[in-house]
């Protein structure tokens, strides 16, 4: 592939564009799909349509979020309407072949909701489907690409407003009005924290350093969370593109991926697109024929919850024992080797390029109040349909477990969500219509975070769910600052007296004492925030963990056993 | 005669305004919340922050907050912002403290009764002043071993609060990187990496850790027990000698004020402890510069082997250069250090004299220093005497525990004198306690040497104080003579590097003679010596060793009257046949793991 100037990289765009009209079978080949069996759908559809020389593509693509239907199969024929098969076994992959592909014959019965049918497509609609109004309740930006193209062909890429954004900025947009644009949509940080992107751009822009590094924080390590890998897995080059006009505004020459060492396969695509994006002259010296020089290079994190924290984050791509140090000085001002350092979410830099394309004003259409865009989560529990869903920021709660996701598999009644992984909290069934945004999650006593969600119904325990969280924090704690290194441990040993029926009253003032301790006095975000799980628990059900210090107390009281 | 090249750089200062608990204070740009409450009459708490280590933020216990606002920031690394307005106290800040503090309490084995820190620890005076009650946590100590491998120091992970400091110091100040941690979580401990002994580790058993720790989990390895047997065994006869740092630190474990000089006080409780005889090292450190400064001046002016001449006196870095820096041993003086020296000379110059058995001269060191119980016995140089020239070596802070122990008061016993045979001594010998004073007492009888006359001003300011390097250009009658004098490890580097480089370039050297010593501030400083060492102690202490210099009748080591009755009576003359096997040593090259 010849490295591309900006005016060939459109006559290549268009070239391609044609790609997309082949007919077409794509698998869902993401982490989540192969674990499902995929790979036998694939090389069965392959085999098949070779025996029976069906003029017909197949190709691997990444994940359309419907996890609980995995292996996806979506049969795409110009002029009709995709057609998306669920559960698709070594079976069913023939009969796709033989019926739909070559009898123009779709299995009805087989079919599941296409990605059309689930959600609106940014680029078919510059807004999400009205409050009220028929029509799907998400709305794709950051998962644009998803489940849609190969995300191994940077061609395919490229012929979705691929590395547009990136001409935009490179030819004529300045850092200020890049920022300017960031600031209009008002992205914020998709990690969890909410700080505006801009802001962050700009501090690290104007901070003096003889380099300047910007790092994508592929650690994401909540529990139950994986929207950052499947965008890793499903379109890599929406997030390299992301990078590289960061680096162009804050003038780096060097970005690092950092990416957990247990997503295998995001690492490999992101290595391959990487390569792809070197070949094509938009990584490398003179990106697009300009005076800009920018590159990539892959950091393996190493199984430290803690290192998706930024000052660990560093340490750790330094080389160093990946614990945090205090701040200030922030990574934006002495970060990487002791200069300025950007660090953003995975998230967060898919969002860049649709930004630069439709407008900051567009962007900041979409939402509520101060949070804007749309937001992936990953819903998992005891829904019926979990998977990866992507929604405007204002939706409701009710909206994604009741709507999106059809509500309890079982029927039985929803007790509360839990957003944001160990950091976070419940939120119990009465608050479901609360709007998905920064503020209102924080004011139930729960966050945003990174995009975890988990459904309960009326069976499950809060006392274990907080206990599994708390127990995640300690296993996770990197051990530097007292109140999280001790103090998880301690509480976690309180609440297990208390699970166990071996618990009083006072084991809940020390819950709560120590917590305070935590988030007071912890040096970083992990331990800060880990009480929040068990707190919200309390704060919402405390009489859950009565019952079991009641039942304490009866067990206590048994013939036969003398009381201290 | 004298000029400095390495001053500090001019900058220009900005100031800002804060306000802390209600008082205004205006302090550099940059300065902690912690530091700045100092100037207010303002002690915020800390466990882990050390004034000589930058924050590590570590304990959680400094936490203070902006006025009226609900996050608590740690005072230790948090830089003062113009128009702070800081409250350091309120009910919920010592709240949270003291359930800090608890946890850190449940995790700790809590034998205060027992531990070498007791009255003496940072964690048991917080726990004191925090009032402190048990309220229902576990106490979750973990069952790990102590490491003794050293004989040097005593390391008891259980004791640890993982504060980092020992690490710190070890890494950063040091560069020996024999401490780190392991594990994550609730798990992590200190330890050499890969979970060796102390022994096996890099570890130059400088004694940094234990200066620094704020517990008992790094202490010097006593060996009180081993003195005390011996002095009650009727067929030993114990003598002991005393280092320069020792004389003004002392004092602190008996309320003196810092670098107040007991000198005589020791003589006496020595004595008044069994001590049949007692010497001083500084007549040791007066022998040794005639011998350095006599083998300096054979290759300087006679151009005999390789120069800069390193000196050797600081056992830690003898071992750190046989580690890590094995290409300077042709540079090394083969001086034993001054009480090694004292030692052999005890079973052999002495014993003669006074007609004793040497095999029943019991020899204990008292040295600021925990290196010295590793130097006693690092190679067979060490038993030049036949015997082992030194039997024990023991800490300040070991001495200071058993004049206690044997209920002498030291604050009112009378002054005594030392044996004078190997106990008379200079100014010069005493200020081999301060770093640059090895430097300047070979100097002072270099000058001598080379001129046959003192120098006109025996003060040489440029090696002294605390200037991690020092460097400098002496002219001696019209030769330039180019000096270097480096303290904590970590600043060795920079000097031997340019003399790599200026070897590597066939250059001309850019040193004659070099002094380094292992700990900060050199032995006053060092990792036996009293508890809670900062600039401030190391300043006052140095200060107690050059008042005693200047206000002494003799300044030049060579005119120790013994010393030269010394050599007229038994070692004929300096680098003579019976000086280079009983005073001097060799260096081998020593893998940085033993194993």
């Amino acid at each position: 592939m010849p490295r591309f100037t900006a005016q060939e990289l459109d006559a290549h765009r268009a070239k391609v564009t044609q790609l997309l009209d082949k007919p077409s079978i794509k698998v869902g080949m993401s982490t989540c799909g192969v674990a499902a069996g995929a790979v036998l759908a694939f090389d069965t559809l392959v085999e098949e349509a070779k025996s029976k020389s069906a003029n017909i593509l197949i190709s691997r693509t990444g994940c359309a979020g419907m996890c609980s239907m995995e292996p996806l199969v979506e049969v795409c024929i110009p002029g009709q309407p995709a057609a998306m098969y669920g559960n698709v076994d070594a079976e069913l992959a023939r009969r796709i072949i033989n019926e739909h592909v070559l009898s123009s014959q779709p299995i009805v019965e087989r079919l599941v909701p296409s990605i059309e049918a689930l959600a609106v497509a940014y680029d078919k609609s510059d807004t999400p489907t009205p409050p009220g109004a028929s029509g799907p309740r998400q709305y794709r930006i950051v998962l644009r690409n998803c489940g849609v193209i190969d995300p191994e062909s940077i061609d395919e890429y490229i012929a979705r407003e691929g590395y547009q954004a990136l001409q935009k900025a490179l030819s004529g947009m300045t850092s200020e009005q890049i920022i300017e644009e960031l600031k209009v949509s008002g992205l914020r940080g998709r990690g969890g924290a909410g700080f505006p992107t801009w802001h962050k751009w700009q501090l690290t822009r104007d901070a003096q350093g003889d380099e300047h590094y910007i790092i994508c924080n592929g650690d994401e390590g909540d529990p139950g969370a994986y929207m950052d890998r499947s965008v890793l897995e499903g379109d890599p080059h929406s997030i390299i593109e992301g990078m590289i006009i960061g680096g162009y505004v804050i003038g780096a020459r060097q970005g690092v991926f950092y990416i957990r060492a247990e997503y295998p396969l995001a690492v490999q695509r992101i290595e391959k697109a990487i390569r792809q994006a070197r070949a094509a002259g938009l990584l490398g010296k003179n990106i697009l024929g300009t005076e800009f020089s920018f590159d990539l290079e892959i950091r393996l994190g190493a199984g430290a919850f803690v290192c998706g924290e930024e000052t660990a984050l560093i340490a750790s791509v330094e080389g160093k024992r990946g614990t945090p140090r205090p701040r200030p000085p922030f990574p934006s001002v002495k970060g990487l080797w002791n200069m300025p350092t950007m660090i953003n979410n995975v998230e967060t830099l898919a969002n860049i390029a649709p930004i630069l394309v439709r407008g900051g004003k567009w962007f900041g259409s979409i939402g509520i109040g101060k949070s804007t865009g749309t937001k992936v989560f990953a819903v998992t529990g005891k829904i019926k349909n979990s998977g990866l869903v992507e929604i405007p920021m204002g939706t409701t709660l009710r909206e994604v477990v009741n709507g999106i996701c059809g509500g309890i598999a079982s029927g039985r009644r929803v007790k509360a969500v839990q957003t944001g992984g160990p950091s976070g909290g419940l939120i119990p069934e009465q608050h479901l219509d609360t709007p998905v945004s920064y503020e209102h999650l924080q004011a139930l006593g729960s966050i945003m975070g990174s995009g975890g969600m988990i459904v309960m119904d009326d069976t499950d325990s809060v006392v274990e769910l907080s206990r599994f969280y708390l127990g995640f924090c300690v296993d996770e704690s990197c051990g530097k600052c007292a109140p999280c290194r001790i103090g998880g441990t301690q509480i976690l040993r309180t609440l297990n007296r208390i699970a166990d029926l071996k618990g009083t009253e006072r084991d809940i003032a020390t819950v709560r004492r120590i917590a305070h301790a935590m988030q007071k006095a912890s040096l970083c975000g992990l331990g800060q925030t880990a009480p929040n799980p068990i707190l919200s628990a309390l704060r919402y059900f405390e009489p859950e963990f009565m019952e079991r210090i009641a039942a304490a107390k009866t067990a206590r009281k048994e013939p036969g056993i003398a009381r201290k | 005669m004298i000029h400095h090249s390495l001053e500090p750089p001019e900058r220009t200062v900005n100031m800002v305004n804060a306000i802390i608990n209600g008082v205004p204070v205006q302090v550099e740009q940059g300065t902690t919340i912690l530091d700045a409450g100092h100037k207010v009459h303002v002690k915020i708490p800390t466990l882990c922050k050390h004034p000589d280590l930058d924050a590590t933020a570590a304990c959680g216990i400094c936490i203070v907050r902006i006025k009226n606002t609900p996050k608590m920031l740690r005072a230790c690394c948090t830089p003062i912002e113009d128009g702070m307005d800081i409250t350091t106290e309120d009910p919920e800040i010592i709240q949270v403290r003291r359930s800090v503090l608890e946890l850190i309490l449940s995790k700790h084995p809590n034998q205060c009764l027992t531990c070498g820190r007791n009255q003496n620890c940072e964690l048991q005076t917080l726990a004191a002043d925090f009032n402190l009650v048990w309220d229902g946590l576990d106490n979750i100590v973990p069952q790990l071993p102590t490491d003794t491998s050293t004989l040097s120091i005593k390391l008891d992970p259980k004791k640890c609060i993982t504060c980092g400091r020992c690490i710190q110091v070890c890494q950063e100040i040091q560069n020996v990187w024999a401490l780190s941690f392991l594990q994550r979580g609730i798990e992590t401990r200190i330890a050499p990496a890969g979970d060796i002994n102390l022994a096996d580790s890099p570890c130059v058993r400088c004694g940094q850790c234990s200066a620094h720790c704020p517990t008992g989990a790094i202490v010097e390895y006593d060996e009180t027990e081993a003195v005390w047997s011996k002095l009650l065994d009727p067929h030993a006869y114990c003598v002991a000698q005393i280092a320069p740092a020792v004389r003004v630190a002392i004092g602190e474990a008996f309320g003196f004020e810092p670098g107040t000089n007991l000198t005589g006080k020791i003589y006496a409780a020595l004595r008044r402890m069994g001590f049949k005889a007692v010497f001083d090292t500084n007549f040791g450190a007066d022998l040794t510069i005639v011998e350095e400064a006599s083998e300096f001046v054979e290759r300087f002016t006679k151009g005999k082997s390789v120069l800069p001449l390193i000196t050797s006196c600081c056992p830690a870095w003898v071992d750190f250069m046989e580690k890590f820096h094995g290409d300077m041993i042709p540079h090394f003086s083969t001086c034993k250090s001054p009480h090694a020296m004292v030692g052999a000379l005890a079973k052999t110059y002495y014993a003669q004299k006074m007609k004793l058995n040497p095999a029943k001269i019991f020899m204990v060191s008292i040295m600021p220093c925990t290196a010295k119980k590793f130097e006693i016995c690092r190679s067979k140089e060490m038993q030049a005497s036949g015997f082992q020239d030194v039997d024990v070596s023991l800490t300040t802070r070991e001495l200071a525990r058993m004049i206690k122990q044997s209920g002498i008061d030291f604050i009112t016993v009378p002054d005594d004198q030392p044996d004078h045979i190997l106990g008379a001594y200079t100014g010069a010998g005493t200020i081999f306690g301060a770093t640059g004073g090895v430097m300047e007492a070979a100097l002072r009888t270099a000058y001598n040497l080379i001129t046959g006359s003192n120098p006109p001003r025996f003060e040489f300011e440029v090696v002294r104080g605390l200037q991690g390097v020092k460097e400098g250009e002496i002219n001696i009658v019209g030769t330039k003579v180019r000096v270097a004098v480096a303290h904590g490890l970590g600043n060795v580097e920079y000097v031997i590097n340019k003399v790599r480089e200026a070897k590597d370039k066939g250059a001309e050297m850019p040193y004659h003679f070099i002094e380094v010593m292992a700990c900060p501030g050199g032995c006053v400083g060092g990792g036996g010596q009293p508890y809670g060492v900062t600039d401030v102690l190391r300043k006052a202490r140095a200060k107690g060793l050059y008042h005693e210099d200047g206000s002494g009748l003799w300044r030049c080591s060579h005119q120790n009257p013994y010393v030269q009755q010394l050599y007229a009576d038994f070692l004929e003359k300096p680098l003579s046949h019976k000086s280079e096997s009983l005073l001097h040593t060799g260096y081998t090259n020593r893998p940085a793991y033993q194993k």
